[in-house]
């Protein structure tokens, strides 16, 4: 099975969840190619080639300087076209998001995304990947004429584990037509929101609170203990949408990634979305009342019980000690 | 304004899940139901899109009869009226098939603007939205955070990684994936309730059944990628274990 992989890279610089593609494609097996469009791609393609792989496809134009997600799907479709790839593997990232599906659409093919593993059976492949927040794993195959379209979740491959080859790969250009008029979407710069007050990547304890602290006054039982530890107060992303803490204490794919040396989930079921932001930590404490919540799939300690009988012992037990 | 939300039914985060005995769905017959969380906060969007620039909200759904319930209360938090493409086989249906029957419902309506929350929180593909507006022929953006109505089309806060953002500008009629967030939710009112009860479901045919895409082979527990050590007993004795464990173990506590 041919494999395509779709490299990302804004203004000249590579996604690093590029190489975790490219090692979740070599996984899938069958001769990888990797493409990588844009504006001004050459360095970007010259880096790709350390890959294994039969060869780096750079296509430049001026109209995929700016991602735009009718421009993408106009020149990928192209591509796919003249490539006919097998499987055509791409990162989760926010920007595959808003592109991918449509590309498959006009495709007209199967997408799988957010996969975690790949396994061969025969000559389909079946790919992984979580459902109902995580709770549960499905193994999901396409079906129907390829190519296939998979999406791999952030974090889910080790770009270190993607094969390098003895000799650099050679990169080839290859022209696709965009039509400038057919993109509707007219971006601006990307920015950051001002109010960036607190650096929690710069913590090295957290105490996070999700949905289990049901209320807004519950708060303060979780700011007892972040005080009892030294720790800084951060949430999963329900809690900032409610407004109860402010968003630049989110942590998650949306907010803020850490990885500190303790870290205390209170009432995070661990949707992945959460998990992401913070599964590099060094040590993490899972309180849940949910025994199958799967925070406890990250966690090296954890306690299943009532958080407002828990925390409170857990702050007098510090307090003693 | 015209505007078309749609959503689906999810089972609600508390409910315990068990994989059916064919491993390819959850046992849902007693389950209990809400409304996927980020298509409420399309509604809501699309609520207050009406009251600024006034309009039609008028609820979409490919999902089975059962379905009825999250449509009443979309209807009661304010919505015009509803279409509802009816069929079992939406249950566990791949994206791609709930887009086509959501197509086919909304298509002959000529609407303005299209809401989608950005992904469901049973399958979770995050592709209905976008694969809608490709059957459309609309333009979409996702991930949304903003919604500004603007001389000839929408000025929208996509959200990006990182706390990044970015403004986009699109022609009307469009369709918008809605990230959870976006607002602060409103629940349907005792009026609102009563009123929905008069409120128009409308019932469309599912389409004609194409193959589906994608399939799911299996479903099951996922297996932990660490070795958890569960402190158990009382609250004061796990407060006790867990205290030491950090000290003495994982030595986080100096």
């Amino acid at each position: 099975m041919s494999v395509l992989v779709i490299a990302e890279q804004r203004d000249g610089k590579l996604n690093r969840a590029t190489w975790e593609t490219i090692a979740a494609a070599q996984q899938a097996g069958g001769p990888l190619r990797v493409a990588v469009i844009g504006a001004a791609v050459e360095a970007v393609a010259g880096e790709l080639a350390a890959a294994e792989c039969e060869r780096v496809i750079a296509v430049e134009d001026q109209a995929l300087g700016e991602y735009t997600a009718d421009g993408f799907v106009l020149a990928l479709s192209a591509l796919i076209e003249q490539e006919q790839p097998a499987l055509v593997f791409l990162p989760h990232t926010y920007q595959t998001r808003d592109f991918a599906p449509a590309l498959a659409a006009r495709l007209g093919r199967p997408l799988i995304t957010d996969v975690t593993g790949v396994k061969k059976d025969g000559d389909r492949l079946v790919c992984v990947r979580p459902m109902f927040q995580g709770k549960l794993n499905a193994d999901v195959a396409a079906g129907g004429p390829p190519p296939h379209l998979v999406t791999c979740q952030i974090g889910a491959f080790r770009a270190d584990s993607a094969a390098r080859g003895a000799a650099a790969a050679p990169v080839v250009k290859a022209a696709v037509a965009v039509d400038v008029s057919r993109i509707r979407q007219k971006p601006e710069a990307p920015f950051k929101e001002a109010k960036q007050a607190v650096d929690l990547s710069q913590a090295s304890r957290i105490v996070a609170v999700g949905r289990g602290i049901k209320a807004q006054e519950n708060l303060k039982v979780a700011e007892q203990l972040a005080q009892a530890l030294g720790a800084e107060l951060a949430a999963s992303r329900p809690i900032c949408d409610a407004g109860w803490l402010p968003m630049d204490r989110q942590i998650g794919s949306s907010g803020q990634t850490v990885a500190p040396k303790l870290y205390v989930a209170l009432g995070i079921s661990g949707a992945i979305q959460h998990l992401v932001g913070m599964k590099g930590s060094r040590t993490i404490v899972a309180i849940n009342k949910d025994a199958d919540a799967p925070i406890f799939e990250v966690a090296d300690y954890g306690i299943v019980g009532d958080l407002f009988e828990v925390i409170p012992a857990i702050v007098a037990e510090l307090n003693r000690s | 304004m015209k505007t078309a939300v749609c959503i689906k039914q999810v089972v609600t985060r508390e409910w315990q899940l068990r994989v059916n005995d064919q491993k390819t769905w959850i046992r849902d017959a007693d389950a209990s139901f809400e409304l996927n969380e980020p298509d409420a906060y399309a509604l809501e969007e699309a609520l207050r899109l009406k009251e600024k620039h006034g309009g039609e909200v008028v609820v979409c759904c490919a999902g089975p009869a059962r379905a009825t319930q999250v449509i009443r209360e979309a209807l009661a938090r304010g919505a015009d009226r509803a279409i509802h493409v009816e069929s079992d086989a939406f249950t566990a249906a791949d994206g791609a098939t709930v887009a086509e029957a959501l197509a086919s419902a909304v298509r002959d309506e000529q609407f303005d603007l299209v809401l989608t929350g950005l992904q469901s929180d049973d399958q979770g593909f995050g592709q209905v939205g976008v694969v809608l507006a490709e059957k459309l022929g609309m333009p979409h953006a996702t991930i949304i955070m903003d919604v500004q109505v603007q001389e000839g089309g929408l000025r929208v806060k996509r959200e990006l990684e990182g706390g990044w953002f970015q403004w986009v500008a699109l022609p009307m009629p469009a369709l918008l994936t809605i990230q959870s967030g976006i607002n602060q939710l409103r629940y349907a009112t005792l009026k609102g309730i009563m009123a929905a009860k008069k409120k128009e479901i409308r019932k469309a045919a599912a389409p004609a059944g194409s193959e589906p895409l994608q399939k799911i082979l299996s479903l099951y527990v996922p297996e932990k990628a660490k070795q958890t050590q569960l402190l158990g007993g009382s609250a004061a004795d796990a407060a006790k274990q867990l205290v030491v464990k950090l000290r003495d173990e994982a030595r986080v506590l100096q």
